[in-house]
Parts: structure tokens; sequence; C-alpha cells
């Protein structure tokens, strides 16, 4: 997809800066032991990584959705625009452009498609003509949900979920849109197309990405840039089009070593005797 | 019209009554338990508490007077003046969002994502604080809630006239309604009407069923939940000044007021506890039922005095049959 656009044109001015940040849980669990990210302006940037990396820890210490999980940054900062943001609640960094999409969608299940779109407007004062304007937009990217808008949440599927779940978020008027795992319990095709919407949103609305993924395979081949999380540290970073062809990215996380797929255990082993050996 | 069916119809009406106040109490419950899954046990304590300080602030009372006699050796005990019926609703609005303040700044704020049982526990920490603070606000002794207040605005009082007279020239019997329980039930239709009104059509009212919904999830798109339960417990407060009142009206203010609560119960167990329509059903299904009863099995039969108990009955047979209650909102399950 992104082969043949110049990646590095786009590294220039980063929004986000998450620099070597630690973060524990309920006071005692170590999750993010040191993590530093640069998220560019109108880039889509992708965190890649198994379960249990930190890539959700990541993007809550971001949001700001941290606390309300007791978890907390102890060390080292976030910065967005060059404003520390990682002691703020969630509505400031809201406010300041920054939504993120939970893992799991979250959709208000009681509430209809089209009142969940108008709940992600909630930060926002420039009235309503400029909300519904922002709603008709939402639609023209995701028809589905016009279709749906009178239903509740609960009962539409996975991906009209997923669907609802982008589009309330781009209700806010969002600069930064964090995305977490949108490919999560949804069909290779339905995938695809979520993210082709997400591409062009990014392009056309000059919206800028941070994407956490275990669909190493599709995040890579939309992303200009990626960062590989293992246990809480970044261990490999890179242009996508680099970490595509990357040897041990193709070998663990995209499975196309000649054994064919490796399991997580298998990685792990393998970079502990890797670790070991060099 | 058989006297026996005219009776019936008449205790009827009179149960209808009565289920709006069980109603409104129900309400102020299921208010606050969507929006924060805590079932408030203070919700009693709290329509007690309104209608003390509502009475308080007309009579010129001034608060917590024993404590300063004591404290500075003085003697005052009133004001020397009486506050017009509207303005002391006001204030004692003002009062209740105050409370509203004060509940979520000093204790649920820092007990966000407790077990449940213990948020229950601090409701009733707060239910006998509150009793306390009333006591010492306002003085312990039974007060009338004055119906009317110094101003002349009444509160309606005595039969209904009109339906008495028009019942009786239609099937020769008159009919027995009384004037406040007709205003009580006007109230709490609007009460009800406007509160579903505020739930589904305005932008705070959608942050406060996103709230019920998913709080994690509201919290992302940046809906304060401090905020949204400052004020669902100010709307309980308002519900409960308006139960306060009425039932004040009719029985007295006193601190039996507070068991109103355990009157909810029920009616929580029959609607459901997340749902309004739920409670106003359950409300009036409880009092209808608890009056046709005690009529035509109860007084007849049993020996009398049902009421305490049948409400309890239907809520357990109901608890067996249907646990989600009436109306109780459809657990969304997806296969
Ligand atoms: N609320 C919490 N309290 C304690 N530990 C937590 C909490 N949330 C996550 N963790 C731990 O933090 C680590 C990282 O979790 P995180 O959810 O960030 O991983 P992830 O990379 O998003 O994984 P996945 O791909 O499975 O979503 C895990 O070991 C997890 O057990
Ligand atoms: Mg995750």
């Amino acid at each position: 997809m992104l082969d043949d656009t110049d990646t590095a044109a786009v590294q220039v001015d980063n929004v986000l800066e998450v620099n070597n940040i630690e973060v524990i849980y309920n006071h005692v669990i170590l999750v993010l032991k040191g993590v530093s990210l640069n998220v560019p302006k109108g880039g889509i940037t992708a965190l890649l990584g198994g379960n249990g990396a930190g890539k959700t820890t990541t993007l809550k210490a971001i949001s700001g959705l941290l606390a309300s999980e007791r978890g907390e940054v102890t060390k080292g900062s976030i910065k967005y625009r060059g404003e520390p943001i990682h002691h703020a609640d969630p509505a400031e960094t809201v406010k300041k452009g920054v939504v993120q999409v939970m893992e799991g969608r979250h959709c208000f299940e009681h509430l209809t498609i089209e009142e969940n779109l108008l709940t992600g407007a909630y930060t926002r004062s420039d009235g309503t003509a400029a909300i519904n304007a922002d709603l008709e937009m939402v639609y023209d990217y995701f028809p589905r949900l016009k279709e749906r808008r009178r239903s509740q949440a609960g009962y539409t599927s996975g991906g009209e979920q997923q669907m609802c779940a982008v589009g309330r978020a781009l209700m806010s008027k969002p600069e930064t849109i964090l995305l977490d795992e949108p490919s999560m319990g949804l069909a290779p095709q339905l995938v695809e197309q979520i993210f082709e919407i997400v591409k062009s949103i990014n392009e056309e609305q000059g919206v800028t990405f941070l994407l956490a993924e275990q669909n190493t395979n599709v995040a890579l081949r939309f992303a200009h840039y990626g960062y590989i999380l293992e246990s809480g540290r970044v261990v490999m970073d890179g242009p996508a089009k680099d970490l595509r062809e990357n040897q041990d990215v193709k070998e663990f996380y995209l499975g196309l070593s000649d054994e064919g797929r490796k399991s997580y255990r298998d990685v792990r082993s393998y970079r502990r005797r890797k670790r070991w050996l060099s | 019209m058989p006297e026996q069916l005219a009776y019936t119809i008449e205790v009827f009406l009179n149960g209808l009554m009565a289920g709006v106040l069980y109603a409104l109490v129900a309400l102020g419950f299921v208010l606050i338990y969507k929006a924060s899954g805590i079932f408030n046990y203070a919700q009693g304590v709290m329509a007690l508490f309104a209608a003390m300080t509502l009475v308080g602030i007309q009579n010129g009372q001034v608060p917590f007077a024993h404590l300063i006699n004591a404290i500075f050796g003085t003697d005052v005990h009133k004001f020397g003046w009486t506050v017009h019926s509207f303005l002391a609703i006001l204030l004692t609005v003002i009062v209740m969002i105050a409370l509203a303040w004060a509940v979520q700044k000093f204790v649920f704020k820092h007990l966000v994502g407790q077990e449940p049982i213990i948020l229950f526990m601090a409701t009733i920490g707060l239910a006998y604080f509150l009793e306390g603070v009333a006591d010492l606000m306002w003085g312990s002794e039974l007060k009338a809630l004055n119906v009317c207040a110094a101003d002349g605005v009444c509160l309606p009082q005595g039969l209904n006239m009109w339906i008495d007279e028009t019942t009786f020239n239609a099937f020769g019997y008159g009919f027995f309604i009384d004037n406040l329980d007709i205003v009580a039930s006007i109230v709490a239709a609007i009460l009800v009407i406007g509160l579903v009104m505020f739930a589904q059509y305005t932008k705070q009212g959608r942050a406060m069923r996103a709230v019920a919904d998913d709080h994690q999830a509201a919290l992302s798109v940046g809906v304060s939940l401090n905020f949204i339960w400052v004020l669902v417990w100010s709307l309980a407060g308002f519900v409960a000044l308006v139960a306060g009142i009425m039932w004040g009206a009719k029985s007295g203010v006193q601190f039996s007021l507070s068991l109103i609560a355990l009157k909810a119960l029920p009616v929580l167990m029959l609607g459901g506890f997340t749902s309004i329509p739920g409670a106003i059903v359950g409300g009036l299904i409880i009092g209808v039922g608890e009056k046709l009863f005690e009529f035509l099995i109860g007084a007849p039969f049993l020996g009398g005095a049902t009421e305490n108990w049948f409400a309890y009955m239907l809520a357990l047979l109901f608890l067996v049959f249907r646990p989600q209650g009436l109306f109780g909102e459809k657990i969304i399950e997806r296969v």
C-alpha cells in the first residue's frame, strides 16, 4: 500500500512524544519499563506486539484512562504538542484533540448508533450545525452506520460496533486517534475494509493515528512507521516498509519463516537464546 | 352500582395514589443505581432531610441552633422571618445539590472501582450520618409540613368535592379522593415525564445513559464521571424532595419518613433496578396491590394488617419467577 510513499517525509513534526515511561498498576505491577515513541503529525504509526506486551497500557497512559484502572505513569513523560499530558484527565486530553478507541469497541449498548456518535461530540462546544455536519461526514465514511442509526448498538454486529467506535471518536473532531486493536474478532475482509477507511480518514481529514495491533501483517501494510513492543519494552522500530522486510519480524510476527508460523512462546525462547548467544 | 364494587374501585384509586409515592422514592434509587451501580440506602433519609430542610427554611429556623447555642452560650432559634414557599423550595433544591456534590466529593470519589457491597455499606453509613445531620441542623421534634405556609401558598388538602359529587351523581356513590393525592400524582407524572425527556433528548441526559452503560467508554469520549454522578445525586435529591413534601404533607415530617426507603425495595424488585418505567409501574402495582389485598382478602379473612408484608411477599414471588423485574433492562448478549 505505502511501499512507494516517501515515509521519511512525514516524520518531521511529532505531535506526540512518549519519553521513557514506566507504568505501574495497583502500585506494584510494573508493566511498562521505559517505553519511548514518537508519533509524527499526519501519519499512521503502528504499535505492535503479542498478548500482554503493553500496547493497550501505552495507549491508556497517553489518553489518561490509566487512572481509572489504578494504573499510573511513575517515570518519564508524555507530551502532546509539547505539553505534558501524562497526569491530565481524559476529558482534558480529549479537548486537546487526542481520543482513544478502546480495545473491544466499548459502544454504549443501550444507546442507538446515532446517540453513540453524538456522545462522541460531548466535549465540543462549536454548535449543533457543526456537529451535524460531522455526523454526516461519519456516515459518509461508514454508510453502514447510517442504515443502522436507529438500532441499539448492543444489537449490531461486531464490525458495525467497531465502525461505531471509530465514528464516535471522529465525532470529537480529533487531531489524533489512538486506535486499539481494531481487527480484534473481525473477519479478514472486514479488517481490510476498516483499515481502508482508517487510511482514508488519515489522508482526507489529516487525522494522526497511533494504532495498536497484534495483526502485524495488516498493520504494517497500512502504517508508515512501526514500533514493536515486548514485555513492556520497545525492542525494535523503523519505517513500516523496513519492518516488513526485516527477517526477525517476518519470522516472528508475520509468520513467514520457512518452518511455518511460530508461537509466541517460541519467539520468546528464541529471543532468550539469541540474547544469550550474542 | 353495587356497593362492594364501588368500594373496590375507591380502594383501587387510593392504592394508585399511594403507589405514586412509592414510585417517586423508587425513582430516586433507579437514577443513582443506573448511573453508578450504587444502591443508595440513604434515599429515604434524603427525602426526610429534604423535607426537614424545607420546613426549617420556611419557618425561618436557624440551622444548627442547638450546636450554636451550646458552643457560644447564645439562645437563638429563629431568624424571626418566614420564607415564601417557592423560595424555600428553591433554597432546598440548592441544599440538595450541595449535598450531592459533597457526597460525591467526600465519599464516592474515593470509592471508585470498589465492590458494590462496599458502596452499599457506604450508603448505609451515609444514611445514618445524614439522619444525624438533619437532627443537628433542624432539631428532632415532629414537625407538620406547613401545608399552608405563612405566605398563603397551600398544598390542597381534604376531600375532592368535585369528584365526590360527580361520581355520586353518576353512580349514586361518591368516591373519596384526597386532593393532596391528586396533586401528588400530577406532580409525580410531570416529574417523570421531565426526567425521561431529560435523559432522552439532552446532551447531559445522553451522557448520563452512556455512563450507565459503560464508564470507561464514557471517560474515553471525555465525559466527566464526577460531574455525571453529582448530576444524578442532585436529581435523586430533587426527587427525594418531592417525595418528602408529599409524604410529609400526608403524615408530618418525622424520622419514620426515612423508612419509606424500605417500601421502595419491593417496588424495585418488581420493576427492576434499572428501569424508570419499572419504578413507576412497580410503585403503582404495589400501592394498588397492597390496598386491594387488604380490602378484599386481608381484612375479611386474615385479620388485617397485611399491608405490612404484602409488598415483600409479592416482590419475593417476582424474585423467584422473574429476577430481572418487570422492565429490568435486557442484558444484551450477543452470540
Ligand atoms: N488493570 C490492570 N491491572 C493490573 N495489570 C494489568 C492491568 N491491565 C493490564 N495489566 C497487565 O499489563 C500487561 C500489559 O497489558 P496490556 O493490556 O497493555 O497488553 P496488550 O499489549 O494490549 O495485550 P493484548 O494484545 O492482549 O491486548 C499484562 O501483563 C497485563 O496483565
Ligand atoms: Mg491490548
